[in-house]
């Protein structure tokens, strides 16, 4: 659907999408990252479960919402990719953190 | 236009009481200045409440409860109703101390529905809660709805009885002449044997049209609600010594509230939300929640409501003229009641007095 | 980050960049805060950091953003990026959120240079993966180098399809087809509009040229297509159309639609400003005079978030409204605020010469506004379609926020923005309150992305 024009002077970085490694340039937004990769979509809605895409691109639509650093609905097309970033498509609501164990 | 009963307030209160009326065949028309469910009915929280009611309501609050567990029967809709229990959480001795002492209270006076649970039973009820909590409060049959289904279900029952509703009709003066009521409206005249003002924050200003002063404050309470969150709290949750009232929704959101109040412009009917006290209020759903940091906000608001100072509604027949009638001033905890207030009222009005005690609620008090 | 400021104006695009140059070296505290973390915002988005080749590519236009930019650093202005602005008032607080801090500052005057959104159209499969705004299609290139890579459709109605359909020429994108759902009626109606257009002449030789270029290289453009619709099961297969009584397929697996921009107006509107329905722009903006100034003292407005101008006048816009708030704290008497700005009023009012005539030209049909296919998602949070709030009118819902209500239409994670328009209109053609000043969601706080956490760093003890 989409691909990237080569462009050597920027930094190159390591991320996970979908616990594949890959190597992209620093401070691409992780929407056109994603899709550059070839990813057709982002989410999975919560109500009927159908897939969903970035359409606006500028923050205004929360339909490129991912799962950043294990952090549920963040709209990937409003964050930049960092070494080490761990992207994941998100499922419906996506999951909370683990609540603190008690005895 | 005439009609038997005249309502002044299409929230659920207006929209209950002619619905009851309608059941026993009264011609009844409920006028708006708004449109139905615009501020406070519309705009609460939807809990379903049995649980720390003041000794006052609690006969009231029963029977309404009840009424909730039947509502599909009454109004055709389960106004997406649950029933998750209400619970009051105890973070340490003292709290634990005051809610036994209020559980002994109310099984003082009779009542078996607030029971005091353990540690064991708190948490295997709310395993997602923060781990330094010692027990707490619980009334089971306690749960939540949607406000404005509640209101569109009301209205909808009542309007297939024949009752009609018209938005954007504001009273503007109320007289009597003979045994009937003449109400000028921005929409018209209405004549009418009975009138009933359930006008939620207006109440006093409709009050004041018969001279019958009342000391009703309006006050604008604020919410907030997230985004949809994957299923981890079942009852409504409150705290014995913190400000906090936080359920989670049906559909995931999560909706915290707790007796915020915002700036309110009154004459303008313009609400300024205070974020500092917002701020205390996700703080506190945090220090119980603490996996909820990262949740996003979707909405805040601030409902305009009106409040009495004992915090107790009006249910009474006015003191000033005959055939006039008062249900208003619910503070805030008015929901949980809206079907048994339209029971109560129509008889009141038909029968000449109510089967529950409603003394207390007397507008007579002030 | 101080607790009050004399001036702080919101949103880094030329109308904020312009403002923020104009109030520089005036000897007031002021500060310009934006979500993104360069200036420029969506027009001339990664202006500073764009390679060479993509530059030369986007074009002079896009160019022009860099002097803006370049003049803005220079100022004395206090900048923060990557700072969301989740509230505003009334009272001119504004709630905000920097580095994971939130906080409410104070201002005396507040310039909202929020720009503008794509407006949203719904249409049957436009949820589908795969369909995308134009703007978006823009963004990816400007923001990131990325292209279609197996051919793309362009459909809808607006000079910005033109735009991006000759930038990918320059690329060698497949352009499939161009679809041009601006109905036959419109260049009629629009036709009385065109010898005052003249006057502004450069933007249609400017269109001229692109439609040149295009059909020279064989990129088909099919004039006056309409039942638009995208297809596949959960991914964009095909788009069909009407077009010339006959119905077509296309594959394709990208489909760009524009249909023109719409102020984004969610912080005036939470502000309370008062708004208005602007019939010709068919959408709703913050009511405003010449200078900027809204409905609330001391709230400005400039640039496409007062109403669709375009980005040069938004420039003009934003250094007027820096001069009346300049004028407003008592820097600049009457006499020169009037003569320092009458040279962007000059300017402002012929660049207006274009506008009714694109605006008549482009006006979207009111077929597509309130669309009758009861199948189509409308609330694309909610997953509420044409038929549901449909319903809810009939029975008695007969105001967008009444149908919010009773839906969840609008209760998304987007807070109706893109939703707001189509519900109004939706809600009108059923029956119910016709599209108004009043007819839009109320405003609902926070405007921007506020976690549980960051509203609770405003509490004292979180306070850093």
């Amino acid at each position: 659907m989409f691909k990237q024009l080569p462009n050597d002077q920027l930094e190159m970085v390591d991320i996970l999408l979908n616990g594949e490694k890959i190597q992209v340039p620093l401070g691409t937004n992780v929407a056109a990252m994603t899709l550059s990769q070839g990813q057709r979509y982002t989410r999975t809605t919560s109500l009927s479960g159908s897939k969903r895409a970035p359409f606006c691109m500028m923050g205004v639509c929360y339909e490129c919402l991912m799962v950043i650093d294990g952090i549920a609905n963040q709209r990937s097309c409003v964050t930049y990719v960092k070494q080490g970033m761990q992207i994941e498509t998100q499922q419906g609501v996506g999951s909370l953190p683990e609540g603190a164990h008690h005895e | 236009m005439n009609t038997d009963v005249l309502i002044i307030g299409a929230g659920l209160m207006g929209s209950s009481i002619a619905l009851q009326l309608a059941m026993r065949g009264c011609k009844c028309a409920v006028i708006d200045k708004a449109s139905p469910g615009r501020h406070a009915s519309g705009a609460n929280a939807g809990g379903l409440r049995l649980l720390n009611r003041d000794p006052a309501e609690i006969p009231l609050s029963l029977e309404a409860a009840k009424m909730w567990h039947e509502i599909e029967s009454l109004v055709d809709s389960d106004c997406d109703s649950r029933f998750t229990g209400q619970l009051r959480v105890a973070e340490n001795k003292s709290d634990m101390a005051k809610l036994e002492e209020r559980a002994s209270m109310v099984r003082a006076m009779g009542y078996q529905h607030e029971e005091i649970i353990g540690k064991k039973e708190l948490y295997q009820l709310v395993p997602a809660l923060a781990p330094h909590c010692v027990g707490g409060l619980l009334c089971r049959q306690d749960g939540y709805g949607r406000p404005y289904h509640a209101v569109t279900a009301f209205r909808r029952k009542a309007e297939s009885l024949g009752v009609t509703f018209q938005s954007a009709t504001e009273a503007y003066t109320i007289e009597q002449e003979g045994k009937d009521w003449k109400v000028k409206t921005s929409q018209g005249t209405f004549n009418s044997s009975i009138v009933v003002n359930c006008a939620g924050a207006w109440s006093g200003k409709i009050a004041g049209m018969l001279n019958e002063s009342v000391p009703l404050t309006p006050k604008a309470l604020m919410l907030m609600v997230t985004e949809r969150l994957p299923h981890f709290v079942d009852p409504v949750m409150g705290a014995a010594s913190r400000k906090l009232s936080f359920k989670q929704m049906q559909n995931g959101t999560l909706i915290i509230g707790g007796a915020l109040v915002a700036k309110l412009d009154f004459k303008k009917e313009k609400t300024d939300l205070d974020w500092n006290q917002l701020a205390e209020s996700a703080k506190t759903v945090l220090h119980f929640f603490p996996q909820l940091q990262e949740v996003r906000i979707v909405r805040a608001w601030a409902g305009i409501e009106a409040y009495m100072p004992d915090n107790l509604p009006v249910i009474s027949a006015s003191q000033k003229a005959n055939n006039f009638y008062h249900a208003f001033g619910f503070s805030a905890h008015g929901f949980q009641l809206s079907p048994v207030i339209g029971r109560i009222m129509s008889q009141l009005i038909l029968d000449g007095h109510s089967e529950l005690p409603i003394e207390p609620f007397h507008i007579n008090r002030f | 980050m101080n607790d009050h400021y004399q001036l702080l104006i919101i949103g880094g695009g030329p109308a904020g960049l312009a403002a923020a140059t104009t109030a520089s070296g005036q000897g007031i505290s002021c500060a310009l805060l934006d979500e993104q973390p360069a200036p420029g915002g969506q027009i001339y988005r990664s202006i500073e950091s764009v390679p060479d080749t993509r530059a030369q590519t986007l074009g002079t236009e896009y160019l022009r953003g860099k002097t803006l930019a370049a003049a803005f650093r220079e100022s004395d202005v206090e900048y923060y990026p990557e700072t969301r602005v989740w509230s505003l008032n009334n009272g001119r607080e504004i709630g905000i959120t920097h580095k994971s801090q939130s906080k409410i500052i104070t201002a005396d005057q507040i310039l909202v240079a929020s720009g503008a959104i794509e407006r949203p159209m719904p249409f049957s499969g436009w949820t589908l993966p795969g369909v995308m705004q134009a703007g978006a299609g823009q963004i990816l290139f400007k923001a990131a180098g990325v292209i279609p890579s197996d051919g793309v459709v362009l459909a809808g109605s607006g000079p910005l399809l033109l735009l991006l359909a000759w930038q990918y020429l320059q690329l060698g994108v497949d352009i499939k087809v161009i679809l041009d759902v601006t109905p036959l009626s419109n260049h009629l109606f629009a036709l009385p509009k065109l010898p005052r257009a003249l006057l502004a002449h450069h933007y249609l030789t400017k269109g001229l040229v692109y439609q040149r270029d295009l059909s020279r290289a064989g990129v088909k453009t099919k004039i006056g297509a309409s039942n638009l619709q995208a297809a596949g099961d959960d991914l964009l297969k095909s788009v069909n159309y009407r077009h010339l009584g006959r119905e077509h397929t296309i594959e394709t697996d990208l489909l760009l639609t524009h249909f023109g921009v719409i102020p984004h107006i969610w912080l005036t509107q939470s502000a309370g400003c008062k708004h208005q329905w602007d019939n010709s722009q068919q959408c709703w903006r913050p009511r405003h005079d010449e200078w900027g100034n809204t409905s609330i003292e001391g709230i400005l407005v400039a640039g496409d978030g007062a109403g669709i101008n375009g980005a040069r006048s938004a420039e003009h816009a934003g250094r007027i409204a820096g001069l009346q708030a300049l004028f407003e704290l008592g820097i600049l008497t009457e006499s020169e605020r009037n003569k320092q700005a009458k040279n962007d009023q000059k300017w402002m009012k012929a660049d207006r010469h274009i506008r009714p005539f694109l605006e008549a030209y482009f006006a979207i049909p009111q077929s597509m506004l309130a669309t009758t296919d009861n199948e189509t998602i409308i609330c694309r949070c909610e997953e509420i379609t044409a038929g549901q709030i449909r319903e809810a009118v009939e029975t008695g819902h007969g105001g967008s926020n009444d149908v919010k209500y009773i839906t969840r239409c609008g209760m998304g994670a987007c807070q109706g923005r893109q939703c707001a328009n189509s519900v109004a209109h939706i809600v009108a053609d059923a029956g119910g309150e016709a599209v108004s000043e009043s007819s839009h969601y109320r405003g609902r706080p926070p405007v921007a992305p506020l976690t549980l956490k960051q509203l609770a760093s405003l509490t004292k003890e979180n306070r850093q």
